[in-house]
């Protein structure tokens, strides 16, 4: 319990260290930060802009009062669509922007996550098992060249060819689950896809190697002279305590599985994190951008938290190790 | 499934009613790993019989291809990169060109294997209940209550105290020699008629080695189970086997029943093992002999007797001539020796040896260990 | 253990030869049946890596040496063979204004392998400063680079950089060495904690060794041992981290020219390239997929060559994996 309670505590000053670093950023803007913001804002407008910005104050002031905002659900202010008229309301908050946003971004990317683990399990068994074989080389050549290919060339061609050539589904856009399951996987199916494709490869290399070594264990040799079947010692006996690395390293690709989806959602066009993040690029909103950065930060953080939590479910050596350290 | 089964009444039927034949019959059996360098043969041209209830006990130094031999009778070496020749009968049955999945009948249930080491041949992920009662659920076909009860069984009779909780703990919680005892427990879960002890105690503290030895013993008696005990300790089977195979660079080179292999040994390899084992009688700094020297390279070993390069009583004719596997005047008893311990001939080519100030021949006499360390330096 | 004791228990233990002094056969059936086919095959360079090998030279030749070259300039237009596919004077085909996608392609290089190979030297000297200074000295100074790189690591890869370059060069009339600077700062910047880490692990691991106790022991300064004892054996896994970083880059500077914050579109890169023929693939008639599969293709087999290259070096200097 201890050592859970110090893991939430470092992964608490990560959090904050990543908080200040991009809390900083709008300090970095060279010249007024207002003007980018909000280009067509009269002088007042920006004086009355920076005052709820706390641009006036001190940094460690600001990033206080943000810290309390977003506590409070305020994740501050998108001046980025009707320009900045009203002099104190805010046109548009980040915070409702994103309650829509992320949860198309996390049914992507555990779309993405669990179609790779699917498909990169069995072909990791398999090849560890037939190590050597042709069959084994085929598949490992197969991925090896998988990881050369960029997720968005994937997405493009995968748009150009099934979506615009073939019409088999529309190469853009996103439909609710609620509002039509059908399409909704149709919709997502291309962009699930081209996200999944480079991790498979990444997933079933790793579970290969480890499990190969596992083969090799004592304990599989006496599974063996047990007279178990293959698929039984394979799946109950080897793939267990294979596949720890490969869960860290499902943890550290999430990650990787963001930044693929900013760039994923924005070919597309879902409108999700990614496409929230490139639009408050473009359109220069860095109130907004701070905490989509902070979000996705949090978000990553906590997936490795689980990820930390899920070894001691497999792994019963270091469930109590912890519990006895 | 239910070819599986029909099979195994099959052999309870047949192992039912008393028979005549062997239980466990090896001929020549030879197995070879590729390597890199060529063909390592670790077993050569093996043979012996086993028959129900009896204890044969495999002697040999590390790499003499007692470990493999054990495993290659089993089938339980990889296809790939293992050649392997010979017969092996199971009840008369040739079982060295099985499938994996034919031999899945026998493993388990027919013949089983102890480890060497308790501390890898358990499976760190699953607990200790499961991985007894996985094989009664595969192989008899119990239910879960019963798989429970014979497993809680299987472990108060192998010894482990609280055998209940041991059962939902895993493998980690438990000391090495207890985990010892639950492989047992494992390889004697289905029945097994022949049980491989490889190395059984060699990974385990002094003071359990007795233990497990014991309790190894006490069940072959009980279940009248065949049991090959695989040892680099002479020491070790003394007591326990009925026969000694004494196996050097994969040749068995000396073989008898046990008190005869003690009271006329005739390999000089022999006799170089029973020297090393410290005897109690002895004062307790006086040095052990050893035999000097290493085992010879498997991918090529010498032409003539194997053993010849270390042998104290080595002459012209073992270094260039194999000698072959003969029968002693005691009916049982086989030695592959020109030069044999206990005889003239022996007497006469060690004396020349001495005379001639050969190192091994001076270690063997004098126990002296600079020698042998010199007899190391020249291999 | 008092002395006696482990003396008697000795006694008691039936010495065998092989624990008597003689040195053991190291032939047990385990390690004879142990696949290490695969390493040994990954480590020789072999065909493979030999055709991987050629393709960078020739790739970072022709980017290098593009103005020398016989091919028309990437900005020059041919209306009459528009949108066309390869044929013989255009062998990768034209883009739909009639830009001969040969030359953009190779004059694509030039700003993908620059940007890719400023940022990785730049995360290399950074990275591999602070890891050495880390993974050496260890103590508070580790333990607070780490929470340093941790934090870094928190942030996905592609947003870090898109956030720095979001800051000092979005704004849509940048120049694009302004903002090839500021894509190397940011790139740079984010693969210094991933560096920093690697090279860390690997000088703690070097710094346990003998030798470099040894020279601490004959009073060697510090930096000396660092730059003559550490350094080098850590330099393997720095090139092949180079290696896999410069791939890895060339991807990333793709996904931001796709956000519209690559290299800008007046000079060709990889990324924008693929970034400006997304409009073609849109056309449901008369679409011109070479302006995509050019640029794709150059893209992967650079990348599949920088891969194996790094798995090569990897694999012969033993690199872990671990510390990745």
């Amino acid at each position: 319990m201890r050592a859970v309670l110090q893991r939430i505590g470092q992964l608490g000053v990560v959090l904050v260290l990543v908080t200040l670093f991009t809390a900083f950023l709008i300090d970095l803007v060279p010249g007024d930060p207002t003007i980018p913001l909000a280009p067509f804002a009269t002088t007042d407008q920006r004086a009355q802009m920076k005052h709820e910005l706390h641009l006036d104050r001190p940094f460690p002031e600001r990033y206080a009062e943000w810290v309390n905002g977003v506590v409070h659900g305020n994740f501050g202010c998108y001046y980025g669509t009707s320009g900045y008229t009203a002099a104190k309301s805010c046109p548009d908050s980040v915070a409702d922007r994103a309650k829509d946003a992320l949860p198309i971004s996390l049914l992507l990317m555990f779309y993405a996550q669990l179609l790779a683990l699917i498909i990169a399990i069995p072909l990791g068994v398999l090849t560890a098992y037939r190590a050597g074989s042709l069959l084994d080389k085929g598949i490992n050549t197969a991925a090896f060249a998988l990881l050369a290919i960029p997720n968005f060339v994937l997405a493009l061609v995968l748009a150009y060819y099934v979506g615009t050539k073939a019409g088999w589904v529309s190469p853009t856009g996103y439909v609710d689950f609620g509002q039509s399951p059908v399409e909704h996987f149709q919709q997502l199916a291309l962009p699930t896809i081209s996200l999944a494709v480079g991790q498979v490869a990444v997933y079933m290399r790793l579970l290969r190697s480890d499990m190969i070594a596992t083969l090799q264990e004592d304990f599989v040799t006496m599974a063996r002279a047990k007279g178990l079947s293959s698929a039984r010692i394979l799946w109950r006996h080897a793939l267990r305590p294979s596949s720890l690395t490969l869960l860290t390293v499902a943890g550290l690709n999430v990650g990787t599985l963001i930044g693929g989806a900013v760039v994923i959602e924005n070919i597309f066009a879902i409108h999700g994190m990614g496409f929230l993040i490139a639009d408050a690029i473009f359109r220069r909103q860095y109130v907004a951008l701070q905490s989509y950065v902070a979000i996705i930060a949090l978000g990553y953080v906590a997936v490795n938290f689980l990820v930390d939590v899920l070894y001691t479910v497999l792994d019963p050596r270091i469930r109590h190790a912890r519990a006895a350290g | 499934m239910s070819p599986l089964r029909r099979r195994k009444e099959v052999t309870r039927t047949i192992s039912a009613r008393p028979e005549a034949g062997h239980l466990l019959e090896i001929t020549d059996l030879s197995t070879s790993f590729k390597t890199p360098r060529g063909l390592a043969t670790a077993v050569n041209n093996v043979s012996f019989v086993l028959d129900r209830g009896k204890t044969l006990g495999i002697v040999g130094e590390s790499g003499s291809g007692k470990s493999v031999l054990s495993r290659s009778i089993m089938g339980l070496l990889p296809k790939q990169n293992v050649v392997r020749d010979g017969s092996v009968r199971f009840e008369g049955t040739e079982i060295s060109s099985l499938s994996n999945s034919a031999m899945r009948q026998y493993w388990g249930t027919e013949m089983a294997m102890v480890f060497q080491d308790p501390m890898t041949s358990l499976n760190p992920v699953l607990k200790v209940g499961r991985q007894i009662t996985e094989s009664l659920h595969y192989h008899l076909d119990m239910d879960k209550q019963q798989a429970h009860d014979t497993a809680l069984a299987l472990l108060k009779s192998v010894g482990i105290p609280e055998a209940e909780r041991r059962l939902s703990e895993y493998p980690h919680q438990l000391s090495g020699g207890m985990r010892q005892r639950v492989v047992i427990a494992i390889a004697l879960a289905c029945g097994p008629k022949v049980l491989f002890a490889d190395e059984p105690t060699t990974a385990l503290d002094v003071t359990v080695q007795a233990q497990i030895l014991n309790l190894l013993q006490q069940q072959q008696r009980e279940r009248d189970m065949a049991m090959i005990l695989v040892t680099h300790d002479l020491g070790v089977v003394a007591g326990r086997a009925d026969e000694i195979a004494v196996m050097y660079s994969g040749q068995i080179v000396e073989r008898a029943p046990t008190r005869t292999l003690f009271a006329q040994m005739r390999m000089p390899y022999t006799e170089g093992l029973l020297k090393s084992i410290p005897k109690l009688e002895q004062p307790s700094h006086s040095r052990l002999q050893i035999i000097g020297g290493r085992p010879p390279d498997l991918v090529a070993p010498p032409p003539g007797c194997k053993f010849a390069p270390r042998c104290p009583y080595a002459q012209e004719k073992c270094h260039s001539e194999e000698p072959p596997l003969v029968e002693a005047e005691t009916p049982g008893h086989y030695f592959k020796c020109w030069y044999p311990v206990g005889t003239d001939a022996g007497k006469e080519a060690l004396e020349r040896n001495l005379a001639a100030g050969l190192p091994q021949a001076i270690a063997a006499v004098a126990g002296d260990a600079i020698a042998a360390a010199k007899v190391e330096l020249a291999v | 253990m008092p002395e006696p004791l482990a003396e008697s228990a000795k006694a008691a233990e039936p010495a065998t030869p092989v624990e008597a002094g003689v040195q053991p056969l190291v032939l047990d059936p385990a390690p004879a049946v142990k696949p290490t086919v695969e390493k040994a095959a990954t480590k020789k360079m072999g065909i493979v890596g030999w055709i991987a090998l050629i393709w960078i030279i020739a790739i970072f030749g022709a980017a290098i040496f593009a103005p020398l070259l016989p091919i028309p300039k990437p900005t020059k237009t041919f209306l009459l063979h528009a949108g066309e596919g390869p044929q013989l004077a255009h062998p990768l085909g034209l883009d739909g204004t009639g830009q001969d996608m040969f030359s953009r392609v190779i004059w694509g290089a030039r700003a993908s392998l620059l940007v890719s190979v400023a940022s990785v030297l730049f995360g290399l000297v950074g990275g591999g400063v602070l890891g050495l200074i880390a993974g050496y000295y260890r103590g508070k100074l580790d333990t607070l680079l780490s929470y340093v790189f941790n934090t870094f690591l928190a942030i996905p890869q592609l947003v870090l950089a898109l956030a720095i370059i979001a800051v000092f060069a979005s704004e849509p009339t940048v120049s694009v060495e302004k903002r090839e600077f500021w894509l190397v700062v940011s790139i740079g910047l984010v693969s210094i904690p991933i560096i920093g880490r690697i090279t860390r692990a690997s000088t703690l691991a070097w710094s346990q060794r003998e030798f470099v106790l040894a020279a601490r022991s004959m009073g060697a300064k510090n930096r000396r041992i660092i730059v003559r004892d550490v350094l080098p054996n850590v330099m393997p896994a720095m090139f092949s981290i180079a290696l896999l970083g410069i791939a890895v880059v060339i991807v990333l500077e793709g996904g931001l020219s796709i956000l519209g914050v690559g290299v800008p579109s007046s000079t060709p890169s990889w990324g924008n390239l693929i970034a400006t023929g997304r409009n073609e693939l849109t056309k449901i008639v008369g679409a011109a997929p070479q302006v995509i599969f050019a640029p794709s293709i150059a893209i992967f087999s650079t990348v599949l060559s920088l891969n194996y290259l790094g798995d090569v070096v990897r694999a012969r200097f033993d690199v872990r994996e671990s510390a990745l």
